[in-house]
C-alpha cells in the first residue's frame, strides 16, 4: 500500500482499537513464551537477543506498512492522528532512555530535590495546551520554524529557529542513540558500536520510508512496550513485599522505614550525618531558588521542543489537539509518578540489605552490576568479594561492615536491577531491557525527524528551490535523514561526554530561544519579524553564553562576573590559591593545576548562585523583553498578517496554511 | 461573523488561559515553597510536601488538562467558533 486510498486509511484508522490490542495482548503472550523457553532452559544471552530483535523488528514493520510518497503524509500524517493514540506517541516521543533508565536512580540519589524533574518534565504540558498546541494546529504549519516564518514574514525567523531546533535537538538525539548502544551493551552483551548501529537501522526503518506517518505509529507500540516494561517489575516488587499491587501507594511505608534507616545508620556510624541526606528532606542538593529554577526552565523547555510540538500538527483537528495535550499528560504521568517507588524501594533494599553487612556478605546483585562498573564499593569496581575486600582494606581504619560512604551505584542501575533484587526471572529483566530500547528508539525517531523536516523542509524547500516537485522533495527528506542519523550515530559511537553532558542544555535553550516568539507570535498580535528575530537571537545568545561561560571558560567568566557570583570569601580565597598554584606550576604539573583551579572556578562561576542547568532563567526574560522593545520601535505587522492571527485563534475554519504548501 | 462576538470569544478564551496558568504556577511552585509545613502532615506514610511533588501536582495538572479541554470546547461551542463535529 504505497498509495493508500482514503477507504484504506479509514479503515486504518477506525480499527486502532483493535490493531493495538491485538498487538497488546500478542506482546504479552511474546512475553509469555519467552518465559516458557526460559523455564525450559534457554540460555539468558539468547533470551535477551530475542527480546531486542523480535521488538525491533516489529518496529520496522509497522514503519515499512506505513511507508508514503505523499508530502502530508511525510510531515504531519496526513493530519488524522486521534487525540489518544497521539497521546500515546508523544510520551513515547517524550520519554527518553534517560527518562525510562536514570530518573529513579536521579531519584534515589537526591531524594526530594530530585523531583524537581518529575515536576518539570511533566507541568510543561499545561503551557503546551494554553499557549501553543491549538494554535499551532490551527495554523498548519509542517514545522515549529516553518510557524515563525509565515505568522513574522520572512526567511530570517525561519533560519533562526532552525538554528536553534539544531543546537536543541542535535545533542539530544545523539544521547538517544548512545542509549541504545548502552542499554544493549550493558544489559544484553551486544557489543556497545554494534548495538549503536543496529539501533540506528531500526530508527532508519521507522522513520525514513514514512515519515511522522510511520513514527508515529511505530511510537505508539512503543510506548505499549516501554510502560508495560516500566510497570510490570515494581507492581510485582509491590505485590510481594506489601500485599497490594500499586507501587504508587506502597511506597509510603518504604518512605518511613528509610527514614528510620537513616537515623539508625548516623546512629550506628554507619552514615556520616554531614554528608547523608535524607531521603524526605528538601534543599539539599538545590537550594530553593535553584529547585524552582530547574522546574521553571524544564517547563517552559517543554514548551518549547519542536519534536514535540510537532506531534499536535497531526490530529484531525484543534480540539484533538488539546485533548491530546491532556492524554500525553496522562501517559507520561503513568511512568513520571512510578519513578519515586522504584528509587524507594531500591533505596530501602540497599539501606537494609547492603549497608551495614559484613563485606563477606553482600547481596549478589551488588557483584552483577560491579561487574559492568556500575557498582563500586571503596572506590573500586565490586567486581567480585576479594576485589571489595582488597579495596576496603586499603581504607584507614576501615570496621570491615560496609558503611554508607563507602558505596556508589550509578544511577541507570536502579530501574534494571529491580527484577533482579526483587527475585524475578530473566525474562522480566529482558523486558525491562527491551522497555528501554523502546523509550531510546522512540524518542531518537521523532528528533530526527524533527531535524530532518527541519533541513528539508524550511532550508531546502523554503529557502532554496521552491519549485521542487514533490518526488524530489521527498528524496530530498530522506537523503537528509539519513545523513543525520548517520552523523548522530558517528558522534554517538565515539562516546562523546561532553555532548552527552549538553543534553541538559536542550530545554534551556529551546525555551529562551523559542518559547517567547512563539507565545508572543499567538498572543501578542503587534510582535513583528524583527521583534521575533531580535528576541530570538537575544534569548539563545544569553543563554548559549551563560551555558558555554560557566562551564568552558568557567575562570574568565567569574572574573568577568565576580561582582555577581555568591561565591563565599572562603570560596574566594580558594580561587586565588588555585590560580597561583596554576600561574606558577611546572609545565608537566600543569594540566593538573589547571584541572583543579577549572573545576573549582566552574563551582563559583555563576550570576546569583543560579546553576548551569537554569540558563534559562535569564535567556527567557531578555528574548521577551527583546521582542517587546524591538517590536514597538519598528511598524506594526502588516493588515493581513494582523487578520491571519486573528484566524488561527479560532478554531473554526481551514487551517491557514494550505493543506500542501 | 459580530465583532464584539469575536471579542468576546477572544476574552472568554484569555480568561480561560490565566485561570490556567495560575493553577500551573500554584502547583508548580508555591505548593512545593511550603513543603516543610506540609511535611508535618503524613498520610499513609507519605509526607505531604513530598507527595505533592511526587503525585499530588501531577495529578493535578493531568486533570486541569482534560478540564480546560472541555471548558475551552464549550467557549468555543457558546460562541460558534468550534469545529463541525
Amino acid at each position: 500500500m504505497a498509495t493508500p486510498t482514503q477507504t484504506q486509511k479509514g479503515d486504518f484508522t477506525q480499527n486502532l482499537g483493535k490493531i493495538y490490542g491485538l498487538y497488546t495482548g500478542g506482546f504479552f503472550a511474546f512475553v509469555l513464551i519467552i518465559g516458557a523457553l526460559e523455564q525450559a532452559g534457554v540460555p539468558n544471552k539468547i533470551l535477551g537477543y530475542l527480546f531486542v530483535g523480535a521488538t525491533i523488528l516489529v518496529y520496522a514493520f509497522i514503519g515499512i506498512l506505513s511507508r508514503t510518497m505523499q508530502v502530508s503524509e511525510y510531515y504531519v500524517a496526513g493530519r488524522r492522528v486521534p487525540a489518544f493514540y497521539n497521546g500515546m506517541a508523544t510520551g513515547a516521543d517524550w520519554m527518553s532512555a534517560a527518562s525510562f533508565v536514570g530518573m529513579a536512580g536521579t531519584l534515589f540519589l537526591l531524594g526530594y530535590d530530585g523531583l524537581a524533574f518529575v515536576l518539570g518534565w511533566t507541568g510543561g504540558y499545561v503551557l503546551v495546551a494554553i499557549f501553543m498546541a491549538p494554535y499551532l494546529r490551527k495554523f498548519g504549519a509542517y514545522t515549529v520554524p516553518d510557524f515563525l516564518s509565515e505568522r513574522f514574514g520572512g526567511n530570517l525567523a525561519r533560519f533562526c529557529g532552525v538554528i536553534v531546533l539544531l543546537a536543541c535537538s542535535f545533542t539530544y538525539v545523539t544521547a538517544q542513540i548512545f542509549g541504545t548502544g548502552l542499554i544493549a551493551s550493558r544489559f544484553l552483551g551486544i557489543d556497545f558500536t554494534v548495538a549503536v548501529y543496529v539501533g540506528l537501522v531500526g530508527i532508519l526503518l521507522c522513520s525514513m520510508l514514512g515519515g511522522m506517518r510511520a513514527v508515529t505509529w511505530t511510537q505508539v507500540a512503543q510506548y505499549i512496550v516501554l510502560i508495560v516494561a516500566y510497570l510490570t517489575p515494581v507492581i510485582i516488587l509491590s505485590a510481594d513485599k506489601y500485599g497490594l499491587p500499586i507501587p504508587q501507594l506502597t511506597y509510603g511505608q518504604a518512605l518511613q522505614d528509610i527514614t528510620a534507616l537513616e537515623q539508625q545508620m548516623v546512629a550506628n556510624g554507619l552514615a556520616d550525618a554531614k554528608t547523608l541526606k535524607p531521603h524526605l528532606e528538601p534543599f539539599k542538593t538545590y537550594d530553593p531558588l535553584n529547585f524552582f529554577a530547574l522546574i521553571f526552565c524544564l517547563m517552559v523547555g517543554t514548551a518549547s521542543l519542536p519534536h514535540i510540538l510537532m506531534r499536535y500538527f497531526t490530529t484531525p483537528s484543534v480540539r484533538e489537539a488539546r485533548v491530546s495535550v491532556a492524554w500525553s499528560l496522562f501517559f507520561i504521568f503513568l511512568l513520571y509518578f512510578t519513578a519515586p517507588a522504584y528509587a524507594a524501594f531500591s533505596k530501602l533494599e540497599v539501606y537494609s540489605n547492603v549497608i551495614g553487612k559484613p563485606l563477606a556478605e553482600l547481596p549478589a546483585w551488588i557483584y552483577t552490576y560491579g561487574k559492568l562498573e556500575l557498582v563500586k564499593i571503596c572506590g573500586a569496581n565490586a567486581v567480585d568479594p576479594a576485589a571489595v575486600a582488597a579495596a576496603c582494606g586499603k581504607v584507614a581504619g576501615h570496621p570491615g561492615v560496609l558503611r554508607l560512604q563507602d558505596f556508589g551505584i550509578n544511577t541507570d542501575v536502579i530501574v534494571i536491577s529491580t527484577p533482579e533484587i526483587a527475585g524475578l526471572p530473566y525474562v522480566i529483566a529482558g523486558l525491562v531491557a527491551a522497555g528501554g530500547l523502546a523509550a531510546a528508539l522512540s524518542t531518537a525517531d521523532g528528533l530526527l525527524l524533527a531535524i530532518a523536516n527541519a533541513l528539508s523542509h524550511d532550508i531546502y524547500y523554503k529557502m532554496i528551490d521552491r519549485n521542487a516537485p514533490t518526488p524530489r522533495r521527498l528524496a530530498v527528506a530522506r537523503i537528509i535523514l539519513l545523513a543525520v542519523a548517520i552523523a548522530a550515530a558517528y558522534t554517538a559511537s565515539t562516546k562523546p561526554a561532553d555532548i552527552l553532558a549538553m543534553v541538559a542544555w536542550a530545554f534551556s535553550l529551546a525555551a529562551a530561544g523559542l518559547f517567547p516568539a512563539l507565545v508572543l507570535g499567538i498572543w501578542w498580535k503587534r510582535a513583528n519579524a524583527p521583534g521575533a528575530v531580535a528576541g530570538i537571537i537575544a534569548g539563545f545568545a544569553v543563554t548559549t553564553y551563560y551555558l558555554v561561560g560557566t562551564r568552558y571558560f568557567a575562570p574568565s567568566f567569574y572574573e568577568t562576573w565576580s561582582f555577581l557570583s555568591t561565591a563565599t570569601p572562603a570560596a574566594i580565597e580558594k580561587y586565588n590559591t588555585l590560580k597561583q598554584a596554576w600561574l606558577s606550576a611546572t609545565p608537566d604539573a600543569q594540566a593538573a593545576a589547571w584541572k583543579a583551579f577549572d573545576t573549582h572556578a566552574q563551582s563559583i562561576a555563576n550570576w546569583w548562585g543560579v546553576r548551569n542547568i537554569s540558563a534559562a532563567l535569564f535567556g527567557l526574560p531578555v528574548g521577551f523583553f527583546v521582542i517587546w522593545i524591538v517590536s514597538l520601535l519598528t511598524p506594526a505587522p502588516s493588515k493581513e498578517i494582523q487578520d491571519m492571527i486573528d484566524e488561527t485563534r479560532r478554531p473554526r475554519g481551514e487551517s491557514i496554511l494550505a493543506a500542501t504548501h | 461573523m459580530q465583532p464584539d462576538n469575536v471579542e468576546r470569544y477572544w476574552s472568554s478564551t484569555r480568561s480561560l488561559m490565566f485561570v490556567m496558568l495560575f493553577l500551573w504556577i500554584f502547583f508548580s511552585f508555591i505548593i512545593h515553597m511550603f513543603v516543610r509545613d506540609l511535611n508535618t502532615i503524613v498520610i499513609g506514610g507519605f509526607p505531604l510536601g513530598f507527595y505533592m511533588a511526587a503525585q499530588g501536582s501531577l495529578i493535578a495538572f493531568v486533570v486541569m488538562l482534560f478540564i480546560f479541554a472541555s471548558a475551552q470546547d464549550s467557549i468555543d461551542r457558546k460562541y460558534g467558533m468550534a469545529e463541525d463535529d
